[in-house]
């Protein structure tokens, strides 16, 4: 297998690496560059423990190949911090006890970080009752919308309760 | 030292002291102390048959691949200690060997192990292992292995398999309203987060893993016992735990392997089971076939107590699931009677997942009472109540706090039970279906042995340090507190460190012991070291053993599930609109990740009630269902709104501080609850858990449209 040479852009900082083709996104993350905090719960896309935030868009970085990424803003859990303060979202987090072992959290943060702008964008879901109109961020919609996030620990009503306040424009 | 003191930090709501880690992603777990270079990879090579021989592996071509390090099968594995002993006290620390013979004694066992520079090199070799075995018939089913079950004289909480009081099956025949139904419940699966996964490093003769593990101690001495070294010569580091739930309170050949792979290439390696490799390579909840006779007079007093359980462990193993447990504390009946029966399968090994026992035992026995509630014409809190004791129904002690009549009636009166219409398909909401539906808590509480050591630094902050773990209970953040409230210190100046057997031993993470017996052994560290402050001091350890617990009392948590489920009156859909859950816990910790527990165990009853279940494949002895997709787990959509209280209880008998443990009484009966309020909504009694839509239908066919 011969290496290909790929430059991605990871929370705004060029990297320039040397990768077997094979490598995905989320390994290419963690193992490459050291960046630990988007995790690896399943590595075949149905769990949500590797959710990225990619041009805007969360996807799943273990269902994808590092190489397929030059030239995109990858942002991750290491990135959303901003002058060492801690992100409205992963304050919320702490806040209303929305992880305990903390493992699927990176995920969840970043699946819920894009899910208020998908939301801002109009973009409807399952639970939306009249995709015709701008659906209201109620309790089932969030729920609908992280259920591609799996958490074992099952902290997931404070996880709606993070996401409620922080889209309320919750307290820092 | 009382300046900027929190007031008794004790109970109260703290964040958790590692939240800003965990939402960072700083939090390292075991796969994250080393990247490429810094170490080599592992990927275990599985069997595909369940029981048989490895007659040959050829490991020409993977040996040849790019990158790879190692190829490793019973050919070239090194010696170790064989699996065990079975009848090991500490059944955790047994000898766990890899590849060290060429018997497969489950689907899915490690056949083979290849170490390469990179992930995708080990892979890819892993997958030009080509293994031969010569099968052999194996026996996969529960039922039928029924008739043949033995009696395991023990079931795992170290409780005697059979317990009787009066003569129950005289009492039963004469009971003036009885019931008598076989419940089932299904393979279940821990399905952790955080895949197990360890990084070993030698150095010398010293062995470090970085490990998952609820566990220190154990696994220290079991990877002693297996590579037959000094227990002094092996360091488990575990300070953040992707979850656990039982699973990873023993450990398993990813120690081995990493350890045995890392001492070969003389380098560090480190591998983590693939998510599918979880569902065989680890342990599981076994299925369970439980009859349940229940008896009462007139006036709803239960007169006989009959409970039978069937469960399953490895042909190796002699775990046994203490189904029985909760049925034996739970309610007074003069006379009674309880079973376990095992039957040793040729599928992988059973063992604890959360509340071992009483998760299914209670799913069992608390939709029974409430077939009972109906054969008498009661409300089903009614009969709770009726049947409440002060006295352990057993073993004759007095109960140290038990609160589970308050919780029912304080449960009651918030949920809106009285609002509840006992006749079965009363309510609906447009096509939906509702009803309401109630179940007893109950979890034993037991004490372990630990030790901690508290240290005051120079700058006047102390640092606790202790072999325990924090899987996400919260250990970190109460211990925390605890330290803080004994030495009288802000919580910010106080540094809790765990997860590394350098620190003094404790029993670890498990069956709802960790909170009590690990607070317990810091508040006796602290207040060694706060008595000896003005004798200059700095540094003191105490601890905590089963003793001081008070026997002459019997201890458990209680609490009282509500549930409201809607069922689709055309589908058979069911959703859990609310739930909540009233615990009588003894002295909390603290109010916040105490909550979180509870969501957690009652978002888990949700799951067991609803759908979760693995199925074994008969024809080839492997569990069908192998993923995240197909292994159903309740996300947040699954999820109605939880409603969690906890009783102000003080528990003067109990552990040193009070506490109880509460990581597994949230599931306790929680599913239940759920089942009893989906037949108040339909009818349908489901006795075959999981209530999936296809076992509704019948009963909805019958009702008006
Ligand atoms: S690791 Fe990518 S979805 Fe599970
Ligand atoms: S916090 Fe443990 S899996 Fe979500």
């Amino acid at each position: 297998m011969h290496n290909e040479n790929v430059a991605l852009t990871v929370n705004g900082r060029r990297h320039a690496l040397d990768l077997d083709p094979r490598v995905t996104l989320l390994d290419a993350l963690r193992e490459n560059l050291g960046m630990t905090g988007t995790k690896k719960g399943c590595d075949q896309g149905q769990c949500g423990a590797c959710t990225v935030i990619v041009n805007g868009q969360r996807i799943n970085s273990c269902l994808t190949l590092a190489v397929m990424h030059a030239g995109d803003e990858i942002t991750t859990i290491e990135g959303l911090e901003e002058d060492g303060n801690l992100h409205p979202m992963q304050a919320a987090f702490v806040r209303h006890d929305g992880l305990q072992c903390g493992y699927c959290t990176p995920g969840q943060i970043c699946s819920a970080v894009a899910l208020l702008a998908e939301h801002k964008a109009g973009w409807p879901s399952y639970a939306t009752a009249d995709v015709a109109t701008a659906p209201v961020l109620t309790d089932g919609e969030i729920a609908e919308r992280m259920s591609g996030n799996v958490c074992r620990c099952s902290a997931y009503s404070n996880i709606v309760s993070a996401i409620r306040d922080v889209a309320e424009g919750g307290r820092i | 030292m009382a300046e900027g003191k929190l007031a008794d930090p004790i109970g109260l709501p703290l964040d958790r002291v590692d939240g800003q880690l965990k939402v960072t992603g700083r939090a390292t777990y075991a796969f994250e102390y080393a990247t490429q270079g810094g170490a080599a990879y592992g990927v275990i090579v599985p069997s595909a048959i369940a029981k048989g021989r490895v007659v040959a592996v050829d490991v020409q071509e993977a040996q040849h691949a790019p990158g790879v390090l190692l190829v490793l099968t019973k050919d070239n594995a090194p010696p170790q200690t064989p699996w065990g002993p079975v009848d090991l006290p500490d059944r955790f620390a047994r000898a766990e060997p890899a590849l060290d013979s060429d018997e497969v004694r489950y689907f899915g066992f490690p056949v083979a192990f290849v170490v390469a520079e990179t992930f995708e090199e080990a892979n890819a070799a892993a997958a030009l292992v080509s293994v031969r075995c010569d099968s052999l018939p194996g026996q996969y089913d529960l039922h039928s292995a029924g008739p043949t079950a033995e009696d395991p004289g023990h079931i795992s909480d170290g409780a005697p398999a059979n317990s009787s009081v009066g003569d129950f099956e005289a009492a039963f025949a004469t009971a003036p309203v009885k019931i008598e139904a076989l419940y089932t419940t299904p393979y279940q699966n821990q399905a952790p987060m955080e895949p197990h996964a360890t990084m070993a490093v030698w150095e010398g003769q010293m062995l470090t893993v970085h490990t998952s593990a609820q566990l220190t101690t154990s696994p220290q001495e079991g990877l002693a016992r297996t590579f037959n070294i000094p227990k002094e010569n092996v360091r488990v580091v575990t300070r953040y735990i992707g979850g656990g739930f039982g699973s990873k309170l023993p450990f398993y050949v990813d120690a081995t392997l990493a350890a045995i792979g890392a001492r070969i290439v003389g380098r560090p390696v480190k591998l983590a089971m693939t998510r599918p490799q979880l569902f065989h390579m680890t342990t599981h909840r076994t299925a369970s076939e439980q009859r349940l006779r229940l008896g009462a007079d007139r006036d709803g007093r239960l007169t006989a107590y009959g409970q039978d359980a069937l469960v399953q462990c490895a042909r190796f193993d002699n775990y046994t699931e203490p189904v029985c447990g909760a049925a034996r504390m739970l309610y007074a009946a003069p006379n009674r009677l309880t079973r376990h029966r095992l039957a040793k399968l040729d599928l992988p090994r059973s063992d604890s997942m959360r509340a071992p026992g009483d998760a299914i035992g209670l799913l069992a026995l608390e939709c029974a009472m409430d077939e009972l509630a109906d054969a008498l014409g009661f409300d089903p809190v009614d009969l709770r109540l009726r049947n409440d004791t002060e006295i352990d129904p057993e073993r004759d002690r007095p109960f140290a706090s038990r609160h589970l009549a308050e919780a029912l009636r304080l449960g009651a009166a918030r949920f809106g039970w009285d609002k509840r219409i006992a006749k079965p398909a009363s309510v609906r909401d447009g096509r939906w279906l509702i009803g309401l539906g109630v179940a007893s808590a109950v979890r034993a509480d037991v004490l372990r042995s630990a030790t901690a050591r508290a240290r005051l630094e120079r700058d006047g902050r102390l640092t606790v340090e202790l072999a325990m773990t924090d899987i996400g209970t919260g250990t970190y953040t109460i211990l925390t507190q605890v330290a803080a409230e004994a030495m009288e210190l802000p919580v910010d100046r106080v540094t809790v460190r765990l997860g590394d057997t350098r620190f003094p031993p404790t029993a670890g993470s498990g069956g709802s012991f960790g909170a009590a017996t690990s607070s317990s052994a810091v508040l006796a560290a602290c207040r060694k070291l706060n008595a000896g402050l003005a004798l200059g001091l700095t540094e003191a350890e105490g601890s905590v053993t089963p003793a001081d617990l008070d026997d002459t009392y019997a201890h458990a948590g209680f609490g009282a599930h509500f549930a409201e489920a809607a069922v689709h009156r055309d589908t058979g859909e069911v959703r859990v609109r609310r739930m909540l859950g009233v615990f009588a816990a003894g002295r909390i910790l603290n109010a916040k990740t105490a909550r979180s527990q509870m969501i957690g165990g009652m978002t888990w009853g949700i799951g067991s009630a609803l759908i979760e279940e693995n199925h074994v494949d008969p024809r080839y002895g492997s569990f069908v269902n192998q993923d995240l997709a197909s292994y159903h787990v309740a996300v947040n959509a699954d999820v109605g709104s939880l409603d969690v209280m906890f009783l102000d209880e003080a528990d003067p008998h109990g552990s040193p501080l009070g506490s109880k443990g509460i990581g597994e009484l949230g599931i306790c009966g929680a599913g239940a609850a759920v089942i009893n309020a989906i037949h108040n909504a339909t009818g349908a009694r489901i006795r075959d858990m999981p209530a999936t839509p296809d076992k509704l239908l019948a009963t909805l066919e019958t009702l008006d449209a």
